[in-house]
This record gives C-alpha cells, structure tokens and sequence, in this order.
C-alpha cells in the first residue's frame, strides 16, 4: 500500500495557494521571532523552532475541519498557530504569562487549546499516539465523523507506544491520521543510526495501514496526499498513514551545537525551502505579484508584531493560583 | 443478599454501564476469556465486544487509549491485569493523564479510571504480587483508591466515574474471594474519607486494601489481652483523610501504620512523617510500622508469608506501642 504521491503541480486554485504561502510564513516569522526572544531571555525553557518543515503543518491543517482534533509535540508552534490559537496566546504562553494559551503553566513544549480541539504539545516522544487513538475511539463509538490528525517525528518510530498505537488503531478501524514528520534526526541520532528499517511508510503498511509518502518540502504535495488521506479516513476507511519527508533548517533546540551533521547537508536542504519554492513557483506561473507577496509579508509581520506586542503586556497569574488544575475545581465526592 | 467481592466489583460495572452509554470496560481478556479473575465474567455477552472492549497485550496503548477516549468524551473503566502490568504504562498515567489538567491550564481534564490487582498471598512471585500503589500515590492529579469491603468494592467505581479527573482503584487479588452480606440497595459511596472499620481507644491500627482483614484478626486477638484498638481504613491513599488519621491518633496516642508495601520510601513512610508532624504532642509512643520486607516477593510459600505483614507481627507491633507506655 506504499506509495509516493503524485508532486504538487500548483496548479490549483492561486488564491488558495497564495494562501498556503502566507500560512508558511505565518509559521516561519513567529519561529524566527521565538528565537530572537529566547536570545533576548524574553522565553525560557526548551524551545524547538519548526524552521524548513512548515510545509508539512500548512498542508495537513488546511484538509481539516473545525471539529476535527490534533495531536502535536514538542517542537508544536506551528501546529498551534495554524490550528487557529492566537499567536498572542502563544507566545504569552511562552514568555510565561496568564495570557497564555495555557496560563504560563505549559510553556513552548505544551500548548493546548481546547477552542481549536487542540491537544498539545507532548513532549514524550510517541506519548501522543495513544491519546490520538483514544480520541479517535470516542469519536468512533459516538458515531461522529470526525479525525484526529496526530503529528510525531520520526525519533517516535523506535518507541513501543508508536507500535501499540498503530496496531490498536487499524485493529479497531479508527479515524486517526498519523502524520510522521521525518526530519531525518532524532534529536542527533540521524535514522539510519536508529532504524533497522527506515522506510518509515513500509512499517505503517506492515499494520495493514494505507500509508503514502509525500515530499514534505512541498505544501502542495503535502495537501494533495493529506486531503486524499483525510477524505478516506472521514469516510470510515480507518487509519491512514503519511510520511512527510523534511528537514529542520535549526538546530533541535537552542541547546544543540550541531555535531552531528555537516553544514553542507544543511545547505542542499536549504535549498529546497519550501517557502521560497513556492514563492518562486508562483511568480512564474505568474500568480503571485510583488504587490502580492510584499502584502503577504506585511500582513505577517503586523501580525507577529501584534503578539510580541500582546505578549509583552502580559501579567503573571498569581503564586496563590499554584495548586490550581491539579484537580478539576468541580467539588470531589 | 449474599455476595464476593469480586460479584460487588462486577456489579458495579454492570450498573456503570448500564446507567451512563459513555461508560466502556477495556482491558487484556476482559471479554471473551472473562477477565482474568473473573470480575467481567458474563458481561462480554451482555453488553457485547464495543463495550466490553479486549485489547492486545499494549499497556501503555490501551491507557493512553483511555486518556484519549476520556478527552473525547467517554467514561473509560481501563482494566490492567495487575500492577506489575501497569509499570508498563506508566508514561501515559504520570506524564500524561496526571498532567494534561495543569499543563492545558485547566483546559483537558481526564475522567478515566483504571482499576487493576494488586498485592501478594497467592505465590505468584515477584512479577505479580508486588504493591505499588503507594507509588501512584505519589503523583499529584491522580486519585487513588483501595477498596477493601464488599461495600466499597460495589460502591466506589460509580462515584470514581464521576470524578472529572484520574482515579486508580487498586483491588487485592486476596480479596476478590472474600463472601459476606451486602444490603440489596448498596450503591455509590464517597471516595475522599477513611473509614473507622473497628472502634477503640488503646491503639490506632492504620491500614488499607487487602491487609484490612488481617489487620482486624490481630484487633480481635489483642482484645483477647484487653488491649482495645482502633482500626482505621484509608480507602483513599491519595488524597490522604488526614482529619480521620490524626483524629484517631488524637484519641488513642498511638498508632501502627501497616502497609503490604516495602517501607522505605513508601506510603507507610508518609502517614508515619503526617502524625509526626502533626501529632507529635499527642502520641505516647514512636510510631510503629509493619511492612513487607524489602525483597522481591519470593514464590515458596513460607518464604512469602515469612515476607508478609500477618497478624502476628501487628499484634506484635501493637504490644510494643502499648508498653512503651511512659
């Protein structure tokens, strides 16, 4: 059942795809913002900043729907802000702030949203499988035609919940989309150090899973595999399995000096960026303007400009408030 | 009526499912084995396979399956067969169903209860008899509960279904055999208070779950010396009912802490480190304890009796307490 999609021919409807583009950017200015915030110690904590692989949140978010769920990781910015959370919630989140999508109680790794069906922000490798099928069994036993996108690296591949998650979903035909997003490296384990096996779609299609791969440097790639995926999944054809082949342009977090792979890799990677891929895609075919792409950055830039803004006048939620959301505030028994 | 623990346990599942649609049992061979001590026998055919749901061997899956089903609306009871089993899951009960609450800032709690065996008595070694439960009572965001009754056994699942947040209901393999009277209208009681389960003023006996009934045969013998204890069931090791501990203490000036647990580092440890803190002034004497030894429970039938708290060493213990009076 394995196979390679056919490529995003970008010939589709341009005002969609120069929207495509404007999500991209959307991601790309916050994760390049983030970084300048967290030189500044304005955010603290782990951070991992989702530069080089946004076409693969753009293209599976824009195949969802608003009662659909997702499940995400850590390195999840992106996965939120295209979701819908406010990127002033986010980075309040961030810098620590009740303002914050999660009170300041969850941080860069743990972002939810229960307004967007958007949960988290697991920053257990392969722990947001099991949630993913959980969801996606209640959804089933309701009889709700809904999916629940969930998004992993492929450093999860080598856990045992990886496993459990996919055998429990295509045993129990359940409206999971699983969304690997192989970047190559687990951290610094680069996957032929780790997998025995690293045709990542051929051990999803090992559990009788239909399982595509798609050029993850290509949002319209990315889109056209997901919406197939997702029109299947919604129509009762149980799990789908999508591995979206990218590459983190920056290190894995603001604590990685890069050992373990050359800068030369990095640059032919760079080279695909799939945000100027597309850009000059769309020049040529003589759909996107300069008038047209300067409006698309403005409007990105007042938009990050407006969160930093949002998130500088944040407040701190109480010490008092501590000991809240250990426990439901509904009274116990 | 005349009933067994384990008939008040499946009792309680059955009223479950039938009072709330949300509500599904799942867990290895809770279907069409019958459950693996017999708890879900018969309600496979009743209720039928969506609901009495048998899962592959993949504890940390089919948890994590119940937080997520949990999330999406559901009333998971999540069965581990016993708490060895569950250390295998542990990443989805303490990273995730204990924490999705506080890191969303109040926006996902998790209605899930997981109800598996624990504790030692049947010579089934170290991979099953061990109790850990003083461990997850470690862990802020769960509840833990150990019925040790026929009625809390038929009582304490509904009222843990409606909690908005993880409950874990630890039941003592020892227990699930135990017969005894329970009124025809039993139904939910509360899961926040430890229960007095035998009135005195000499001594408080603190325990729970499956030492209970070991607990007050060494109550009736140390009556047979005049000595009158007090024994006290937590029910709930987290959060502790510490007004019911130090009320008791308060009364009897001394207390023995047993728990099937080992005693370093355990729940034991913790109620000890409470009633010191807080009732220093009022005990006549340290606080003793009765523990398992610290071995990994061993199989031969003497040597995990000899590891094992029995009514021998607490009353033993109780003695001691009692004459250190000064």
């Amino acid at each position: 059942m394995t196979g390679t999609s056919a490529r995003g021919s970008g010939s589709g409807d341009s005002d969609h795809t120069r929207h495509l583009l404007h999500q991209m950017l959307r991601v790309r200015r916050l994760e390049e913002q983030c970084v300048e915030l967290y030189s500044a110690a304005k955010i603290r904590g782990f951070l991992h900043v989702y530069i080089g692989e946004e076409a693969v949140a753009a293209g599976v978010m824009s195949t969802l729907g608003p009662d659909d769920a997702v499940v995400a990781t850590y390195r999840e910015h992106g996965h939120a802000l295209l979701r819908g959370v406010p990127a002033g919630a986010i980075l309040a989140e961030m810098y620590g702030y009740v303002e914050g999508c999660c009170r300041g109680r969850g941080g860069s790794m743990h972002l939810f949203d229960a307004a967007t069906r958007f949960y988290g922000g697991n920053a257990i490798v392969a722990g947001g499988l099991p949630l993913a099928v959980g969801l996606a069994l209640a959804d089933k036993m309701s009889g709700r035609s809904r999916v629940t996108a969930c998004f992993f690296g492929e450093g999860a591949v080598a856990e045992g919940e990886f496993h459990e998650s996919l055998n429990l979903a295509a045993l129990w035909q359940l409206p999971v989309l699983f969304c690997c997003e192989n970047n190559l490296y687990a951290m610094g384990t680069a996957l032929a150090r780790s997998e025995s096996q690293t045709d990542i779609a051929l051990k999803a299609a090992g559990y009788e899973i239909a399982s595509w791969s798609a050029d993850g440097m290509d949002v319209l790639a990315v889109e056209e595999t997901a919406r197939r995926a997702v029109d299947a999944v919604r129509a009762g054809g149980g799990p789908h399995f999508l591995e979206l082949r990218t590459y983190r342009f920056r290190a894995h977090s603001m604590f990685d000096p890069e050992r373990y792979r050359e800068k030369a890799e990095v640059s032919r990677w760079m080279e695909r960026d799939p945000i100027d891929k597309l850009r000059k895609a769309l020049e040529a075919a003589g759909q996107l303007s300069d008038k047209d792409w300067k409006s698309i950055q403005q409007d990105v830039e007042a938009e990050v400009k407006a969160a930093v803004e949002f998130a500088e006048a944040g407040t701190l939620e109480p010490v008092e408030d501590l000991t809240r959301f250990v426990y439901s505030e509904r009274s116990p028994q | 009526m005349k009933t067994t623990y384990r008939e008040a346990m499946r009792a309680a599942i059955r009223d479950a499912l039938q009072r709330d649609e949300r509500v599904f049992l799942m867990g290895e061979d809770v279907g069409a084995y019958g459950g693996c001590f017999a708890v879900s026998l018969g309600l496979f055919e009743e209720f039928g396979p969506e609901r009495i749901r048998d899962t592959p061997l993949s504890e940390s899956g089919f948890v994590g399956a119940g937080i997520g089903a949990a999330l999406g609306g559901m009333r998971p009871i999540v069965e581990i067969m016993t708490v060895n089993f569950s250390l295998l899951a542990l990443d989805q009960l303490v990273n995730n169903a204990a924490t999705l609450l506080h890191m969303s800032g109040g926006q996902f709690n998790v209605p899930l209860v997981v109800r598996m065996t624990t504790g030692a008595g049947r010579q089934l070694g170290a991979q099953h008899s061990h109790s850990l439960e003083g461990w997850y009572a470690h862990i802020p965001g769960l509840r833990i509960l150990t019925p040790a009754t026929l009625e809390d056994a038929r009582g304490m699942l509904w009222t843990a279904l409606e909690d908005p947040d993880p409950v874990l209901i630890f039941e003592h393999g020892t227990l699930y055999n135990v017969a005894g009277d329970l009124a025809d209208d039993a139904g939910p009681v509360d899961i926040s208070t430890a229960a007095v389960r035998r009135p005195g003023q000499d001594i408080s006996l603190i325990t729970y779950g499956g030492t209970l009934p070991v607990v007050l045969d060494a109550a009736a013998q140390l009556a047979g010396d005049g000595i009158n204890a007090e024994v006290l069931d937590l029910r709930v090791l987290r959060p502790l009912d510490d007004a019911a501990i130090l009320g008791s203490v308060a009364k009897t000036h001394r207390a023995v802490v047993v728990d099937e647990g080992w005693r370093s580092g355990s729940i034991s440890a913790e109620l000890s480190a409470r009633i010191t803190e807080n009732a220093f002034f009022d005990l006549d004497a340290p606080v003793g304890r009765v523990c398992s030894a610290e071995v990994p429970l061993p199989y031969a039938k003497h040597l995990e009796l000899a590891a094992l708290p029995t009514a021998e060493r607490i009353v033993a213990a109780a003695r001691e307490a009692v004459g250190a009076r000064g």
